[in-house]
Formats: C-alpha cells, sequence, structure tokens
C-alpha cells in the first residue's frame, strides 16, 4: 500500500490559510503531530512525539502499557488539550478546534463503540445523528452498511444478543458512518477469535483503500504486521518508527517481538 | 474430537478403560451452563494432573469464564459434575474454597488500597499473614515490593496482574485458577507474567489459565482449545499442532492484499490467512507433497507477477485453532 504518500504542495501550516476554508482545502496529512507533550504534575506521559500519517494509510501506534499511548490518543481526539506542542487532525488544530475534529473522524475502542441496549438500527440512528448527518442520509446509510454486513435481517435485534465478531464490526461500519478522514480503532480486536480477527483487518485494510487514514493500537505483534508504517512508544517518546521491515532492519532483529522486548526491557535482552 | 462425554458421573470409567486415580487434580463431565437462551457451557469434559500448568484457549465468549466460576464454586452447572482436589464444588464449598487460589478476569483488587494493604487484607481473611507465607509468594513479591506503598490503582496493567496474582496465592493454595491473567496486558509484560507461572508450576503447583492469546498456547503443558462453550480438542501444544490434518505453507512477499486475493481463487486453496509479515496457505489435499505445493505456489504466483518465497511450514497453535473453527464436527 502507501509507504510515503504525500499528495500535492499543500503544506499544512498552521494558522496560514484560514480556518474556515481549511476543511475543503487538500490537507497533506491526515494526523500531524509535532512535539506534541502532555504532562500531568510533573509527570511526562507523552513527550514531545512527531509523526504524520498519510491519507489511506493504516499506522500502527504500538507501545507497552503505560508508555502514553492513550493520551497521545486522548489528544488526538480532541478530548485532552497538549501541554506543549501542537497537532492537527483531518486538517483542524488539537488545541483549538477540538469540536471541527470529532466531526471530521472516527472512533472506536473495545471498551466503548456502541450501546448494549439499543437495537442496531437505534444505535445507527442514534450516531448517525451526533455525527450530524440528516435522516435522509441516515437511512441511506443504514441500509447499505447493513446489507453489506449482512445483518439486514437483525436490525431490530438489541446489540448485546450480537456476537463479538458482529458487534465488532458494525462498531467500526458506525464509527464510519460520517465517512471521517481519520478513523481511530483503539485495540478492536482484543478477545476477538482468529478468523474474526483476520476479516476486522480486511476491513481495515478496505477503508484505507478509500483513502480514510487509520490510526489502530494492538498487543497483538502480528497484526503490527499488517501496518503500513508503525511507531512504538517507549516511556513517552516515540522509540522506533517507519515500515515493519524497517524498524526490524535498523534494530537488526528479525521480529517485532524482539524489537519490543529491546525497546521495552533494555537489558534485559542476553 | 479428544474427549467424549460418553458417561457423565465423576469417577466413571473414562472412554479409554482409565479410571481417573490420586493423580487428577480436576475432573470435569460434561460440564454445562446455561444463562437465559445461551448455551454459555456445552458438555464439557477434561482432566486436569497434579503439578500441570494447564490452559484454556479460547476467545471471548468461549466459556473460560463461566467454566473457572463453576469450578470454584461461584456458579452451579445446569447438567454435568466435577470434582476438584477430590472435593465437589457444589456441596464442599467451603472446604474447597480454602484451597483454591483464584484470580478472577477482571481487576477485582481495592484500588484506593496500597500494594501492601491489599495482599495484608487479602492474607488475613484467610487466616494468615504475609510474613507467615513469604516463601509461597517470594517470586512474585521482589517484584512488587518496590512498589509496596504504591495505591493499587496507580499502578500499570502488567503489576496490577502481579499483584492479583500475589493475592490469589498468600493463602499458600493447592491449586490456582487464573482467569484470563494477561488480557489487555503488553506482550512483554505478558512473558514475564508466564516466566512466574512457570517458577510456580516448577514448585509443584498445580495452574488452570484461560487465555484468548494462541501464542500463550506453548507455555502450557496442555490446552484444551473452547469455541462458544464447545472443547474443540485437548492435548499437548506440540500435539496439536502436529495433527494439522493438510499441507501448511508460508508464503511472503511484496504486494500481500494482491497475494491474497490470488492464492484464494487457487484450485487447491483450503484457506488462505494473513499470519504477520507472511501468508498462510493450506492445501486442501491431505496428502500432496508440501514441497511440491510450493515449486506449485510460486508458478502460480508468478503467473500473476507476484515474486513470493513459499515454504512448507508447521501448524502454530492458531492455525490450528482457525481450522477446528472451521471443521469441527458438532457434537450430537
Amino acid at each position: 500500500m502507501t509507504s510515503d504518500r504525500h499528495l500535492d504542495g499543500t503544506s499544512p501550516v498552521s494558522g496560514g490559510g484560514g480556518v474556515a476554508n481549511r476543511a475543503a482545502d487538500h490537507v497533506a496529512h491526515a494526523i500531524d503531530a509535532r512535539a506534541l507533550t502532555r504532562r500531568f504534575g510533573s509527570f511526562t506521559a507523552v513527550d514531545a512525539i512527531t509523526f504524520h500519517v498519510n491519507p489511506g494509510e493504516v499506522f500502527g501506534f504500538l507501545g507497552a502499557n503505560g508508555a502514553g499511548k492513550t493520551t497521545a490518543m486522548r489528544m488526538l481526539i480532541g478530548l485532552l488539550a497538549p501541554s506543549d506542542g501542537e497537532a492537527e487532525v483531518a486538517g483542524y488544530s488539537v488545541a483549538t478546534e477540538s469540536q471541527a475534529i470529532r466531526r471530521n473522524i472516527g472512533y472506536m475502542s473495545q471498551r466503548f463503540s456502541l450501546y448494549d441496549d439499543l437495537t442496531v438500527r437505534e444505535n445507527i440512528e442514534l450516531f448517525g445523528g451526533i455525527y450530524g448527518l440528516a435522516t435522509s442520509e441516515i437511512a441511506d446509510r443504514r441500509k447499505a452498511l447493513l446489507e453489506r454486513l449482512g445483518l439486514a435481517s437483525h436490525e431490530r435485534d438489541f446489540v448485546k444478543a450480537l456476537p463479538l465478531g458482529w458487534k465488532q464490526q458494525l462498531a467500526f461500519s458506525v464509527a464510519l458512518l460520517h465517512r471521517p478522514r481519520v478513523v481511530f480503532l483503539d485495540e478492536p480486536t482484543g478477545g476477538v477469535d482468529p478468523i474474526t480477527r483476520r476479516r476486522f483487518w480486511e476491513m481495515i485494510y478496505e477503508t484505507a483503500a478509500a483513502g480514510t487514514a487509520v490510526l489502530v493500537t494492538t498487543h497483538y505483534l502480528d497484526e503490527a504486521e499488517y501496518c503500513d508504517r508503525l511507531s512504538i512508544m517507549v516511556d513517552g517518546r516515540i522509540a522506533a518508527m517507519g515500515t515493519p521491515d524497517e524498524v526490524k532492519r535498523s534494530a537488526g532483529v528479525s521480529t517485532l517481538d524482539e524489537l519490543f522486548l529491546r525497546l521495552t526491557r533494555p537489558g534485559a535482552a542476553a | 474430537m479428544t474427549e467424549p462425554s460418553v458417561d457423565r458421573r465423576v469417577g466413571a470409567p473414562r472412554a479409554d478403560g482409565a479410571v481417573p486415580d490420586d493423580g487428577i487434580a480436576v475432573e470435569a463431565r460434561g460440564l454445562t451452563k446455561r444463562f437465559g437462551d445461551v448455551l454459555a457451557l456445552d458438555r464439557v469434559s477434561f482432566d486436569v494432573r497434579h503439578g500441570e500448568l494447564f490452559g484454556f484457549i479460547g476467545p471471548d465468549g468461549a466459556g473460560k469464564t463461566t467454566l473457572f466460576r463453576l469450578l470454584v464454586s461461584l456458579f452451579t452447572p445446569d447438567d454435568g459434575e466435577s470434582r476438584v482436589l477430590g472435593l465437589d464444588p457444589v456441596n464442599d464449598l467451603w472446604q474447597l474454597r480454602r484451597r483454591v487460589g483464584y484470580m478472577p478476569g477482571r481487576f477485582s483488587l481495592y484500588p484506593d488500597l496500597t500494594v501492601g494493604e491489599n495482599l495484608a487484607f487479602y492474607a488475613r481473611v484467610f487466616g494468615t499473614t504475609v510474613d507467615a507465607q513469604k516463601a509461597t509468594i517470594e517470586p512474585i513479591w521482589r517484584q512488587l515490593e518496590p512498589f509496596a506503598k504504591r495505591r493499587a490503582a496507580a499502578l500499570s496493567g502488567g503489576m496490577k496482574q502481579k499483584l492479583a496474582l500475589c493475592c490469589a496465592l498468600v493463602h499458600a493454595p493447592d491449586i490456582l485458577f487464573l482467569d484470563e491473567p494477561t488480557t489487555g496486558v503488553d506482550a512483554v509484560s505478558r512473558g514475564e507474567f508466564w516466566d512466574l507461572l512457570g517458577r510456580l508450576r516448577a514448585g509443584g503447583l498445580t495452574i488452570l489459565v484461560s487465555t484468548p492469546y494462541m501464542d500463550e498456547a506453548s507455555r502450557c503443558d496442555r490446552v484444551a482449545l473452547l469455541q462458544r462453550g464447545r472443547v474443540l480438542r485437548i492435548d499437548k501444544p506440540a500435539a496439536v499442532s502436529a495433527a494439522y490434518p493438510r499441507p501448511l505453507l508460508s508464503v511472503r512477499g511484496g504486494d500481500r492484499l494482491g497475494m491474497l486475493a490470488i492464492l484464494r481463487a487457487h484450485p487447491h486453496a483450503a484457506s488462505v490467512w494473513p499470519f504477520g509479515a507472511s501468508l498462510h496457505f493450506t492445501d486442501d489435499r491431505p496428502g500432496a507433497s508440501p514441497a511440491q505445493i510450493a515449486r506449485d505456489l510460486t508458478a502460480w504466483l508468478a503467473r500473476q507477477d507476484l515474486p513470493a518465497e513459499v515454504e512448507p511450514i508447521a501448524a502454530s497453535i492458531e492455525d490450528a485453532f482457525m481450522w477446528d473453527m472451521l471443521h469441527a464436527e458438532v457434537p450430537a
């Protein structure tokens, strides 16, 4: 897929082009973080991370527990203000335009995705409304989505009655209902059986092929191999970044497991 | 299928004719549990020997948590029976609970208490003290001690799991039930947790552990693969891999998506799945020569301008699990 697909010459200089027009302009990067930092008291959770994600790219956002991934992601989706540095997501500043960001991104996590006590249809209508879609648009997209997932005969089922694999595919589709330019997936395949996990990744590929940027976290290192590029965070910093082959080659290791061990437990390797 | 549930009575002669002896720490026969319309466990039978590290491998909804709750006396079965250390979890629950260490899947320690306070609390519930049990918990406590005064809520995911394990061990149980101790924990911390289990096993403890991570199966003496309340297979990890019934090949090349589509169109493709940096191709001809298939596939891909390295490989637990998911016979 894309390895380094820069679009036309438009640069995402902040404050340059006038806020009102920017959304309609071409955005060179779907995510562009520069020295993004977050401190909690004396603790620096995210320490000046710089990276970008291109449109249509699947970017793996890896790191040990407590490395700062969640804090970084919360800044990128506009839920937490940075202490320092800056980032644009879908062309909007995370510091000053968090409302616009939320309308232009999709987000799905293992913990929160859909409402169990609403039906499939009600969930789609609820999120369509939250994303500001017109009623007729919601109805069209609902039908298309349910047909694609083979769930048309289940639209009146409660979400809690669906098998986990269906639920996750539905949650992913709902996160894409408003056709965001960037989608954030926080451990989307945790606990899922290995076949459903692979089908889910095929959905990710299709989404990226249609031009959406995908940032995904996972604890399955084999899944990291499916990403176009990835970063590995250690103690709030990005310790490695590149294509899976690049990061392995530059560290002189043959698997991501080895690299991960070396970065997160320096001194542990014999 | 291994372990057919012929006779549901515990202690009854098994299919292989052997009568369970004192070597058996846990015996389950036809355990079945329903929640409303959902059949959470469907006639699950197995034995775990004393001193074994036995893994239950399966995704969410496989029945792992329900099974453990039945065995530690928190649920009663709708059908079937079990014995843990010779005790019946339904009728002998108070005797059993003193001898069992149980680490539930959800973190259930007191977040506002420190590491040391949580441990002291669990020790006291079982009428003992942390000092009296130092020998039992030593390998874990050594890693926790630097954080003894930290509130449990402020621990990292991996350290929380170690504290929970320590609390499950502090009354020196004869058997441990660990329900998904590594879920959501990063790969390196997971490896460290399994190192600890290996040391406890070396000390003679019987350990039953559940996990959704297929790669952890190799750390167990034996595993049961579980899917939707049913046992797909029980065996040693190496035997599960060795029993893979078709030739399996690894395919590596540049355009993985392109290769996936072309390989799935191959006339003898039983399945093709991405596996990390490579694709795994299962041929549908049980007796075919893997070397010949490798040459065929290389040529097949070359015809589409997709240069690739193809080589026969041994199946992993995950390959076996996926095969069983798609091909397991549904027991009557």
